[in-house]
């Protein structure tokens, strides 16, 4: 078992996948950047508003104000180097960074696609992906073979991500009640022929099921090389569907480039010699080179390198498979990433309740698209000293974005009471008490009450502890 | 070799297809085709119905009132006399009370101009004001000034700067400043009249197809967007502004002085029973026009079969509506008397508005998949 390991650890292979992975995923983020400023969300989300909501922990992380504008600009910099793959490791840890950074200002925006792409971001800090195609492999002559493991620990973490996805989706909304899809789907009327298809409930059926099967079988079938094209062609219709669909941005294309990352080297070489092929049939005659080379722009590796800075750690990885103590500590830190990857997903059972309601444990487990929640919160603030009390008007302190998320998850309710008690302490109430009415329909059910009215807010402490404030689910939902 | 895996492909791909289309034929031909409504139900019949039966209509309407609103101005600023004050007051509640019908469609050129805030925001700055009028070097478009005009501005011109009408009369034809008040006045109805033309205008030359048009499910769609202006409305200016506000239910103690029609005295509860009027009309999609299309939010709720408690939402929502008109009819006329006398009306009332609130904004928000802000999601 362990010489099985160890020759598993050892072995290595074309850097290919891995160096088109890099390529695609520093342009689709740094697109993503530009894309955040062109619709003016930087402003909207990040500068406009007063109050952030933080995530437990991190309640340091703020916006900069107007150098937030800054930070993007060096997040989709960072990304622009990562693909060219200049000064390749400087760049990811900025991006890793600084894109973390970014989705830890304010917990409204959490979508689990920023939250694949920090996991991403981490990994690939610790991945020789710039062995090939890059300017630091022309730069340092790095050697285009690279241990597997750096390859497979990508197609890992998307094995994770889908498989996940799909265990959650065994649950009686998504699959008995084909809920929430019959809702969104329903509301995608004007969508050419598919529109009217939508309205039907055996389309909500079949689009429940289907992805259920699509999430936790395609990581397998893009394993195996038997069935990895037909994998592939599923991938591209399934996440261009969701882009037609539903409002998620850049995400499908990140997942499209991402399986590509399955495909062996050769298949590159495949795709590569017939661009060339197609280039010289296009291309006059002197002009006849080929416009991407394979395997011949590297040169082997030599000692020589060794003194030149910055890139020497995996270059000495890659050719002495020998346990450096670099090596070690990559290995290390990355068997403890993907521990915690498998495990934090079902943190939720060490919460009683329903998750869809109290969301306890919810975030950072691959939950996409299980829910559709509307929420109301009226805030009443007390004044014990003068009895006198009166509501709030939420719009007053939140943007209509964060208004909808912190009436649905209770985190954001308490973390938004405390605010509140602060803000009516600098207003001159000495101990202000805060209590909430709120109403939450998950999933087509009707509104139900959500948080205990009685309970004053400002007594509990934001903490990963169970929330008794929570009322229980009238509901019932069966399943993961 | 390539080329049969790509014809295995195909193979899969028309294969999926069949069978998608079996599913979706399939339950056409069930007996009885079930309950489910197979019938798409078209959203632009509903937009049609918003555009051409109440939001073009009633900013004709107003747009005739404003009209007169400004005639009305500038003969009383011209001659401020007892005939003229009379025609002015009486243009100044017509449009007023129009203005009700549509305050809740802040979409388009509406939203571009800020049209509530710049026409009817309460208590006025009277302050603000007279320095505008001593001054005499003011911009109204500036969004510092949304409190010195409007109609609550007006309100205040037209009965309290002075006690009773005569006294009133005789400010405008004596006082030492009384001509650079009449020019303000003059100025703010053709303010309010310029707003409401250059809406109706922008909705009669272009945006009405843009809107009708623009049918998806998006935020930046139609229907996501004018609901989310109809709720924003139906909370923020009614619930609160005409009764949450001055009952003190968001301060702890009553705003007398915040009511809308403060000078006025008398008109409080009929421009609240004016929107709320509008409010339901414009749920149940009924309209006087003549048109026939009638497709409404109650309809579309309908259609959806979405039911709460064993009873259809639409209901419900109707049933409070009228709840809140029966609270509402015991109140005074003058809002700021209520307050003072018997505030627990006021708060009672508010009650009522408040009830309308969960089935709206939570029930049939997510019933219809409504988008609150165009940003990127992923469905949690």
């Amino acid at each position: 078992m362990r010489l099985i390991l160890s020759k598993y650890l050892n072995s290595n292979t074309d850097a290919a996948p891995l160096a088109v992975f890099r390529i695609l995923f520093g342009g689709i983020m740094c697109f993503s950047m530009l894309r955040f400023q062109y619709y003016g969300w930087i402003e909207q989300l990040y500068v406009a508003p007063d109050f952030f909501f933080s995530y437990l922990g991190f309640e340091w992380v703020k916006p900069l104000g107007d150098y937030t504008y800054g930070l993007f600009f060096l997040c989709g910099l960072s990304a622009f180097f990562v693909m060219i793959g200049w000064q390749y490791r400087l760049a990811i840890i900025t991006f890793f960074l600084s894109f973390s950074y970014i989705e830890l200002m304010d917990k409204t925006n959490y979508l689990n696609h920023y939250y694949f792409v920090s996991c991403i971001a981490f990994i690939l800090c610790f991945l020789p992906a710039n062995a090939r195609y890059s300017f630091d492999s022309r730069r340092y002559n790095l050697s285009p073979n690279i241990p597997r493991w750096s390859i497979d620990s990508i197609k890992f973490m998307l094995s994770i991500v889908w498989f996940y996805a799909g265990l959650a989706k065994l649950n009686s909304d998504w699959l008995l009640e084909a809920q929430p899809l019959s809702i969104w789907l329903k509301a995608k009327y004007d969508l050419p022929v598919l529109g009217a298809l939508l309205q039907k409930e055996s389309f909500h059926y079949l689009f429940s099921w289907s992805g259920m099967l699509y999430d936790l079988t395609i990581p397998f079938l893009l394993w195996f090389s038997a069935t990895r094209k037909i994998a592939f062609v599923a991938v591209v219709v399934f996440h261009i569907l969701t882009w037609i669909l539903f409002p998620i941005g850049i995400f499908p294309w990140v997942m499209i480039a991402s399986a590509l990352i399955f495909f062996e080297a050769s298949t590159y070489q495949q795709v590569f010699n017939w661009i060339n092929n197609l280039w010289r049939s296009f291309s006059f005659a002197e002009l006849r080179r080929p416009i991407v080379s394979f395997g011949q722009t590297t040169l082997p590796y030599s000692e020589s390198n060794s003194s030149k800075p910055n890139l020497s750690i995996e270059s000495k990885t890659v050719t002495t498979p020998k346990n450096t103590t670099a090596r070690k500590f990559t290995l290390a830190v990355l068997s403890l990433f993907f521990i915690v990857q498998l495990l934090i997903p079902f943190r939720h059972l060490l919460y009683e309740g329903e998750l869809f309601w109290t969301e306890e444990g919810y975030r950072f487990s691959w939950r996409v698209m299980l829910m559709e929640k509307a929420g109301y919160a009226n805030f009443k603030v007390i004044d014990p000293d003068t009895d006198r009390s009166f509501y709030v008007q939420n719009g007053n302190f939140l943007h209509p974005l964060q208004e909808k998320q912190m009436a649905t998850q209770p985190d954001f309710i308490l973390e938004y009471a405390h605010h509140l008690e602060q803000h009516y302490q600098r207003e001159g109430i000495r101990d202000p008490q805060i209590y909430v009415e709120s109403y939450v329909a998950l999933n087509g059910r009707r509104s139900e009450p959500f948080i205990d009215p009685k309970v004053d807010l400002t007594t509990i402490k934001p903490s990963l502890k169970p929330k008794t404030f929570i009322l229980p689910f009238k509901g019932e939902i069966k399943g993961f | 070799m390539y080329m049969k895996e790509n014809l295995i492909t195909m193979k899969r791909l028309f294969f999926l297809a069949l069978l998608s289309l079996t599913f979706a034929c399939g339950d056409d031909e069930q007996p009885g085709g079930g309950n489910e409504p197979v019938d798409n139900f078209d959203r632009q019949e509903m937009l049609f119905n918003w555009a051409d039966n109440f939001i073009i209509p009633g900013y004709t309407a107003l747009a005739e009132k404003t009209n007169t609103l400004k005639e009305a101005g500038a003969s009383f600023s011209e001659t401020p006399d007892a005939t003229n004050y009379t025609n002015l007051v009486s243009a100044w509640e017509d449009a007023y009370l129009h203005f009700q019908d549509v305050s809740m469609f802040e979409i388009g050129k509406a939203e571009e101009l800020r049209l509530t805030n710049n026409l009817n925001i309460y208590p006025t700055d009277v302050d603000a004001l007279n320095n505008n009028v001593l001054e005499g070097d003011y911009n109204l478009e500036l969004p510092s000034q949304i409190a010195t005009q409007g109609f609550p501005a007006l309100d205040y011109l037209l009965f309290g700067i002075a006690d009773g009408q005569d006294a009133l009369i005789e400010f405008y034809q004596t006082d030492a400043n009384a001509d650079a008040y009449l020019q303000y006045l003059k100025a703010l109805t053709l303010r309010i009249d310029s707003l409401i033309q250059a809406v109706l205008a922008d909705w009669t030359d272009t945006y009405r197809d843009e809107f009708v048009n623009n049918t998806g499910n998006a935020a930046t769609a139609s229907v996501d967007k004018l609901v989310n202006d109809y709720i924003f409305y139906y909370e923020r200016h009614l619930r609160a502004g005409k009764i949450g506000i001055p009952a003190g239910v968001f301060s702890g103690s009553a705003l007398p002085q915040n009511v809308e029609g403060l000078y006025s005295k008398d008109k409080s509860k009929a421009l609240l029973n004016r929107a709320l009027d509008a409010v339901q009309a414009f749920f149940n999609g009924t309209h006087t026009t003549g048109n026939s299309n009638t497709e409404s939010l109650k309809s579309y709720l309908d259609y959806l079969e979405i039911q709460k408690d064993g009873q259809n939402l639409s209901t419900i929502i109707n049933n409070q509506f009228e709840a809140a008109r029966t609270t509402a009819s015991e109140l005074d006329d003058n809002f700021s008397t209520q307050v003072e006398n018997d505030n627990t009306k006021m708060l009672a009332t508010y009650d009522q508005l408040q009830l309308n609130v969960v089935p709206l904004k939570v029930d049939m928000l997510q019933a219809f998949n409504i988008n609150v802000d165009f940003v990127d999601a992923d469905g949690d």
